[in-house]
């Protein structure tokens, strides 16, 4: 008997474009490089609508510049609740706080990160997702050092002016999780093939929801393998992104 | 039409310490490292920088010139973190006023409006209000009664930017498939200074590129300063691209003991305008 025909590295791409699916027109932004091969599968297969940038200021489909999107019309995007992006987080709570920051004290921070960038805006305004290719207690924490991110706690606060902030799934090197639970708080949906619930549940630094029952997380198809290999990322950027 | 061609030198010394100065490009992008240099030349102290920040920020971070930052980030795009920056952030050096990047074009458009405030929902719900206390809220006066994060103008003393061309009375024009916030940050500032790639006669500016390049009039430009590769090793697309191997010199210079003020003396040393 072999082994499966897919690594690692492709069942977590498919777990991230399955975030985009039902999404329709919208500008899909992935941040990181295995987001974005995931994000170019999910418009290659099931999410054909999507609309996504160069990183600069085109957007491009297929390959064929067919829109100019300049930072300015991305806040715009952004504000206007047209968008899903997937995130990263060097840390991340219970109920979705996000933090990319700095670690440790803000007046004088152990680590500064990159800073909030856009994700105050983001969460606030339209559906977003995360990825983080480390699941370990050291990013799944009980209390970010900053919020950057909105997390269901402080988004039902908000009231009326939290309406339009939903955060849709968090896919990690081991599980799928997101927030259907009846408060919102983080919920294991499946776990990779070969990771069991007590693998996540050990390097989670919160109690996570627990379903009855926990799924094994889909494998790619032998059309998405194809289209991953041969097509989309051919020299294996996605991977890479795992190495850490 | 007034001649407003001066160098950087002169440009920056009508600067005072303890000013709020808006940096356009964006990250790594068309940054105007010629007027930064200037900066770093010259005594100014205290300053507020207010910027989409790469190696600007990074920069007058290591020169000591900083003493507030309103940011969103601090980023070499190909570099995810700025090394001064987070090396001056991690000495407590700077008071960092960091808010949303979103927050950051409202604030300079409030200002270019002359309004004290524009209303939005970014912001709300995370620690960018918890952690400035310069910003308040504000309910809709209308039936939805919402509550809104109210973005306070971010008044600039002045406004540095890059582009590409310029003629001599500063009607500016960027080539370059995005204009970031440059004409934002003219608007929000009293004094505005532009440097380019190129001074060329008024009726040579129709001629480079279609209408809408013609981002910036000469009614928000104060002085003219021709700086060739003015935004260098940040990118300035189409003219040039970024000159990854400077920026990782850079960058690495940031782990060598001294190693800014070796690299400031070279950056400075190479730098014309």
């Amino acid at each position: 008997m072999t082994g499966p025909d897919y690594a690692l590295h492709e069942v977590c791409v498919v777990a991230c474009a399955e975030a985009w699916r039902g999404d329709g027109e919208i500008l899909a932004s992935p941040i990181g490089a295995l987001p974005s091969v995931a994000a170019r599968l999910a418009k290659a297969t099931f999410a054909p609508d999507l609309m996504m940038t160069d990183g600069v200021a085109s957007l491009v489909s297929n390959g064929v510049v067919e829109g100019w999107m300049p930072y300015r019309t991305v806040f715009d995007t952004v504000w206007s609740g047209r968008r899903h992006v997937m995130m990263g987080a060097s840390q991340i709570d219970r109920f979705g706080n996000q933090n990319i920051s700095c670690i440790g004290d803000h007046a004088r921070p152990k680590a500064q990160l990159v800073g909030m960038r856009g994700a105050p805006g983001n969460t606030i305004n339209h559906p977003t997702s995360y990825w983080i290719p480390g699941h370990s207690t050291r990013v799944f924490v009980p209390k970010v050092d900053v919020v950057c991110g909105v997390g269901y706690d402080r988004a039902a606060a908000l009231g009326r002016s939290g309406r339009f902030h939903g955060l849709r799934r968090v896919v990690t090197n081991l599980a799928v999780l997101d927030f259907e639970s009846p408060d919102h708080a983080m919920r294991l949906v499946s776990c990779h093939p070969g990771v069991s619930v007590d693998d996540v549940v050990k390097v989670t630094g919160f109690p996570l929801v627990l379903p009855e029952l926990v799924e094994t997380t889909r494998t790619p198809t032998a059309e998405e393998l194809r289209l991953l290999r041969e097509v989309i990322d051919p020299q294996g950027t996605a991977a890479r992104e795992l190495g850490r | 039409m007034a001649d407003k061609r001066t160098t950087a030198d002169a440009a920056v010394a009508q600067l005072a310490d303890g000013m709020t100065i808006g940096i356009g490009g964006w990250g790594s992008r068309r940054k105007p490292m010629a007027l930064v240099r200037a900066l770093l030349r010259s005594p100014l102290k205290d300053l507020t920088v207010v910027s989409f920040a790469g190696p600007d920020l990074g920069m007058l971070c290591a020169a000591g010139k900083v003493r507030r930052a309103v940011f969103g980030f601090a980023s070499l795009d190909s570099i995810p973190l700025e090394p001064y920056f987070r090396a001056a952030r991690q000495a407590g050096a700077i008071e960092a006023s960091e808010i949303d990047e979103g927050m950051l074009q409202w604030g300079l458009y409030a200002a270019a409006l002359r309004l004290p405030f524009l209303p939005t929902r970014a912001g709300l719900g995370s620690d960018a209000l918890a952690l400035n206390p310069w910003l308040r809220t504000v309910r809709s006066p209308y039936d939805d009664g919402e509550e809104l994060v109210a973005m306070r103008a971010l008044e600039l003393d002045a406004a540095l930017v890059h582009v590409h061309r310029a003629d001599a009375g500063g009607n500016a024009q960027i080539l370059g498939p995005d204009a970031y916030f440059d004409d934002l940050f003219c608007m929000a500032a009293k004094r505005r200074i532009v440097s380019c790639e190129r001074v060329v006669r008024t009726e040579e500016l129709s001629g480079q590129g279609p209408l809408q390049t013609m981002r910036i009039h000469r009614g928000l430009v104060d002085a003219v300063v021709e700086a060739p590769r003015g935004a260098g090793f940040t990118s300035c697309e189409p003219d040039y691209p970024r000159d990854e191997a400077a920026q990782k010199a850079y960058a690495a210079s940031a782990q060598e003991p001294g190693g800014w003020a070796a690299y400031r003396d070279a950056y400075l040393a190479e730098g014309g305008a």
